[in-house]
């Protein structure tokens, strides 16, 4: 950009700041390894060789919330989950995402009652709602680029300034 | 406890001449089985009109109630589909929905009918609730949408012939 064009070819680029931070943030995004139900099947389906998602720079799931950015809550929370569902996604350092998979995780799909939290929106802020009973890896793999777009799209410091795109 | 490392160490080695497994996913999909269920569609007949006719049993019999329907009258003048009745507002939860085809089982004019779609993300919960607008697929090329403005009498029946051959 601008600075190459007024010194020639100096064998250098430069981009912005902030461009930079999200690159950073969306080719390392370690999802925090928290499978509740089958879900979480077709999450280590993702992970495994067929699908890959280290692809994405996502290969390790962390055991300890303290090291992840990525928070895929798969499978349904139910009310005695949720206070720890909480108390991790506090400990994970910012910033930080959740999404929400499958259909019992995002509203209670099928289990509508009263042991089961009616979406986990309720608990943490969801960043991606990932629809399927249980959603296929390919699907899982969809939500986290939508979430990647979403995370490019924002300011790294101010938070999100341009309006997500519509699906 | 040598030989079975060897053993080992082998078939990894023997691996590093075969081809990788991975599917490259946004670039390369992987076809689907003919009988998987994904995001459903809301289909029409062959001369535009829409197949759905109001009747709410998809709605009865979905087991997570994602369905909501809503009849409303059909006229000559305003045609939707044969019959009476038209479906006014039809939305399906996806996330509610658990894919289970029961909906496309109650249905007695096949109008809903679960397609090979998986990819249902979104940022909010609303995005996700599915209205007919999106559901219902676009008339055959040439043939006028809905409503249509028929001849009196000529819709009587809520199932039209073609409707009662079951499709593959």
């Amino acid at each position: 950009m601008g600075l190459e064009q007024k010194l020639g070819n100096m064998g250098v680029v430069t981009a912005r700041l902030e461009d930079l931070v999200n690159w950073g943030r969306t080719n390392a995004m370690w999802p925090l390894g928290f499978g509740l139900a089958c879900c979480a099947i077709e999450m280590m389906s993702a992970q495994a060789s067929h699908y890959d998602m280290s692809r994405f720079g996502m290969e390790l799931m962390r055991a300890s919330p303290r090291q992840s950015d990525l928070m895929i809550v798969a499978g349904r929370v139910s009310r005695k989950m949720a206070p720890v569902l909480r108390r991790l996604y506090d400990q994970m350092p910012d910033p930080k995402w959740v999404l929400s998979m499958g259909d019992c995780a995002s509203c209670g799909g099928v289990y509508n009652n009263y042991a089961i939290v009616q979406g986990v929106d309720e608990i943490v802020p969801v960043d991606v709602y990932v629809a399927g009973c249980p959603p296929r890896p390919e699907a899982l793999i969809d939500g986290i680029i939508k979430l990647h777009e979403r995370v490019r799209r924002s300011h790294p410091f101010k938070g999100e300034t341009v309006a997500p795109i519509k699906v | 406890m040598i030989t079975e490392i060897l053993k080992g160490m082998f078939i990894t080695f023997r691996e590093i001449f075969k081809p990788p497994v991975t599917i490259q996913y946004p670039e390369v999909k992987r076809p689907v089985r003919q009988r998987f269920r994904g995001r459903h569609e809301l289909r029409r007949y062959a001369d535009g009109l829409e197949r759905c006719i109001g009747c709410a049993l998809c709605a009865a019999a979905c087991p997570a109630d994602a369905i909501y329907v809503e009849a409303s009258e059909n006229t000559d003048e305003q045609r939707y589909s044969p019959g009476e009745r038209y479906a006014k507002t039809y939305e399906i939860n996806m996330l509610r929905c658990i894919f289970c085809g029961y909906c496309e089982d109650a249905c007695p004019t096949d109008a809903i009918v679960l397609t090979d779609a998986y990819e249902l993300s979104a940022f909010s919960r609303k995005d996700l609730i599915y209205t007919k607008d999106m559901l219902i697929v676009p008339p055959p090329a040439g043939k006028p949408g809905t409503p249509q403005k028929v001849e009196e009498g000529a819709y009587n029946r809520s199932i039209l012939p073609e409707g009662l051959v079951s499709e593959p």
